[in-house]
């Protein structure tokens, strides 16, 4: 008998390739491109079937747009590294495009101090909001709701409040993001020091909340799911309409644990507003740091919720490098 | 593959072999780890340096294997080392009786001279030290005495901050004409870019191998800017990176300079600083002040005496880009370790270097 044992799908359906119904008159089948195929390692995953696509207009602009972002800065590393295709591979995660200098302000700077970024960036937005856009248009295509487009419109809010509305609120490109592996890391510790500590905004404690909170509820929900698929569980759809064992098992086995249960729909609605709220409460917090607020661990302490150590250090309590590294006579 | 008898006794005794098997297997690898961790010790143990209030996490964690190894440099200067030999007054001295003898050290007795010397040759590993007026490594020398000289007296807030250790020739030589961990000049470091763009983001000894700005030691060490990235009120008027007011860009060029500190002394952050407010001065732990200090004591290493040198070296001593003179900062000393050689007393036999006055003092 086959049933679940890991997070590999046990049951592959590998047939006549299931095309999809058309809502919109012929358009969305006209739109459809690729071949579709089946691929037994995808279906471990997921749905064995691969393609058609529905790209559209704005999946087209979105792709090419984005493409000259990628290749913009791609080239500019190559440049950087002297066309040099070895040390292009070598120093890779170090190389980037970097935002403009600070004294070029809000104006266009010379291309190889920051022009090239600007210009990239222009494209890297018009790829996303293309994208967000085909996220609305193919919501709107299939009859169902906008869930999606809000939820990638939140990541993009806090993508532009980096990119785009920060900046231009500190009158200045150079407080930008550059763009590279290792530099968008440098960028993010460097925030956070220059602007006091960034573990002391509410917002960032916020954000931290909903992310580590997402990744809580996603393992209990997934596990749940799990756990009652034998009682026809994973037919989430069907049971939120038609409560069975399933849900009367899993809501049990939470209300007993701690008392209180999310419902068969509820719980979705959990996960999803955990999920969006990481990136808005984020962004509010990024928007705040230099344009409200300097210096957050003095703000903190003006607020009263970062603690002075009482006394003095007692570094004679401390232990000395002698001893430390045995050398004490 | 199995005799036929076998595989007929297998089918008809079905056994479930796997459940016991991955439980006698899983218990028996923990019995069998814990045994080994008892009996052996954990691997990796680690001891630490507590720096800061408790439940701060402020602490220098080092494996133990590493702290029972002394550095190795110890022993190479112990050996090297010899009593000064106290002057019972009407010597000969070293101006009268050798010839080439290095400017300021003309007063001290022939014996104590000729110990000096031996100990100079045996430290920068030039066996004919002073011997050629004529050799660029005669006139270095002299300014490397100098140089050495000023760091025990002049900047004992550093060198002696602790107790008393001082610096020789050997501090940083460690046996070779060219001390190892030197820097040069480097920025920019990429192509086809101008201002912030060109200074960063290369795998560079400088970044510390980061992608952090590879100018920070220039800038900082050399230049002398101000190392300062916070604003400290809640709210300022100006804009970063104008005005006077340090931009995200300083801030990376002061954690690449703050990832060479570290490493350099094989400490991390919270040795000197209060991660929670890296700038307050109010948290800052003594080892702060050491390295302020410190800061100021390689800036005047690097333009008083370094920099200087520029005419003095041959042309394979300098730097690749820049052709600049060899520079000093904290691993030239330092060579990873909290305290050169670590914290070994290396100016008690050696009150010639410990000061510039050129008379020893050596009632000690």
């Amino acid at each position: 008998m086959i049933e679940y044992q890991n997070i590999f799908t046990q049951v592959q359906v590998q047939g006549t390739p299931e095309m999809g119904m058309d809502d919109t008159g012929g358009r969305l089948s006209a739109e459809r491109s690729g071949k579709p195929f089946f691929s037994t390692l995808v279906g471990w995953l997921g749905n064995a079937q691969i393609g058609p696509i529905n790209l559209g207009m704005l999946g087209v602009v979105s792709l090419a747009s984005g493409l000259l972002w990628f290749f913009i800065v791609g080239m500019n590393m190559l440049a950087q590294v002297g066309w040099s295709l070895p040390e292009f591979l070598r120093q890779l995660f170090w190389l980037a495009l970097e935002p403009p200098g600070p004294e070029h302000g809000l104006s266009m700077p010379p291309l190889n101090d920051g022009g090239w970024y600007i210009i990239s960036s222009f494209f890297l937005l018009v790829a996303v909001l293309a994208w967000w856009a085909r996220s609305y248009q193919l919501a709107a295509s299939h009859k169902m709701g906008k869930h999606v487009f809000w939820a990638f419109g939140s990541a993009i809010w806090l993508f532009l409040v980096l990119g785009l509305f920060r900046p231009v609120l500190m009158g200045s490109w150079s407080e930008a993001v550059p763009y590279g592996i290792f530099p968008h890391l440098d960028w993010t510790t460097a925030f956070s020091i220059r602007y006091g500590n960034l573990y002391y905004n509410p917002f960032h404690c916020l954000s931290i909340v909903f992310l580590y909170g997402s990744v809580l509820l996603f393992a209990m929900h997934g596990a749940t799911i799990l756990a009652v698929t034998r009682y026809g569980g994973d037919r989430e759809l069907e049971q939120i309409v038609d409560r069975g064992t399933a849900s009367e098992r899993a809501a049990l086995f939470w209300r007993w644990t701690m008392g209180f249960n999310a419902t068969m729909e509820g719980i979705h609605r959990w996960a999803w507003w955990f999920a969006v709220l990481t990136p808005i409460t984020g962004g509010i917090g990024i928007l705040l740091t230099g344009t409200v607020v300097d210096n957050w661990f003095i703000w903190a302490q003006e607020h009263n919720f970062a603690p002075m150590y009482d006394g003095s250090y007692g570094y004679e309590a401390y232990g000395s490098y002698e001893a430390f590294i045995g050398q004490e006579e | 593959m199995f005799p036929r008898w076998f595989d007929k006794w297998n089918r008809e005794n079905p056994k479930d072999i796997y459940g016991p098997a991955i439980a006698i297997g899983v218990i028996g690898g923990a019995v069998f780890t814990a045994t080994m961790l008892i009996a052996f010790g954990a691997p990796y143990q680690t001891d630490s340096l507590q720096t800061g209030p408790r439940g701060t996490g402020m602490s220098r964690p080092e494996f133990k294997t590493d702290l029972a190894k002394p550095d190795p440099g110890i022993e190479a200067f112990l050996a090297s080392t010899s009593d000064p030999v106290v002057p019972q007054g009407g010597e000969e001295t070293a101006g009268e009786a050798r010839e080439n003898v290095p400017p300021g050290l003309e007063g001290l007795t022939v014996e104590n001279y000729d110990r000096l010397l031996a100990a100079m040759r045996e430290w920068t590993g030039i066996p004919d030290l002073f011997d050629d007026p004529a050799s660029y490594q005669t006139s270095v020398g002299h300014v490397m005495i100098g140089m050495t000289q000023n760091l025990n007296e002049n900047w004992a807030g550093h060198v002696m901050a602790n107790k008393e250790v001082g610096v020789t020739c050997y501090t940083c030589h460690r046996g070779e004409p060219v001390p190892s961990d030197i820097w040069y000049k480097i920025s920019p470091v990429n192509e086809s870019a101008e201002g912030w763009s060109a200074n960063q983001n290369r795998v560079t000894m400088q970044s510390q191998y980061t992608s952090l700005p590879s100018d920070a030691l220039e800038k900082y060490l050399l230049d002398g800017e101000i190392i300062a990235v916070h604003d400290l009120d809640s709210r300022v008027a100006g804009v970063p990176g104008t005005d006077g007011y340090p931009g995200i860009q300083q801030a990376e060029r002061t954690y690449s300079l703050m990832n060479y500190v570290s490493n350099s002394l094989g400490v991390n952050c919270v040795f000197c600083h209060n991660s929670r407010a890296f700038y307050d001065g109010s948290q800052v732990t003594p080892q702060w002040g050491t390295e302020m200090l410190g800061i100021q004591m390689v800036l005047e290493l690097n333009n008083t005496y370094l920099v200087p040198l520029e005419g003095l070296l041959p042309e394979n001593r300098l730097g690749p880009v820049y052709a600049d003179a060899p520079k000093a900062a904290c691993k030239t000393c330092h060579k990873g370790y909290q305290q050169p050689l670590q914290g070994t007393n290396v100016i008690k036999d050696w009150p010639e270097l410990a000061t510039v006055s050129g008379e020893p003092d050596y009632s000690n």
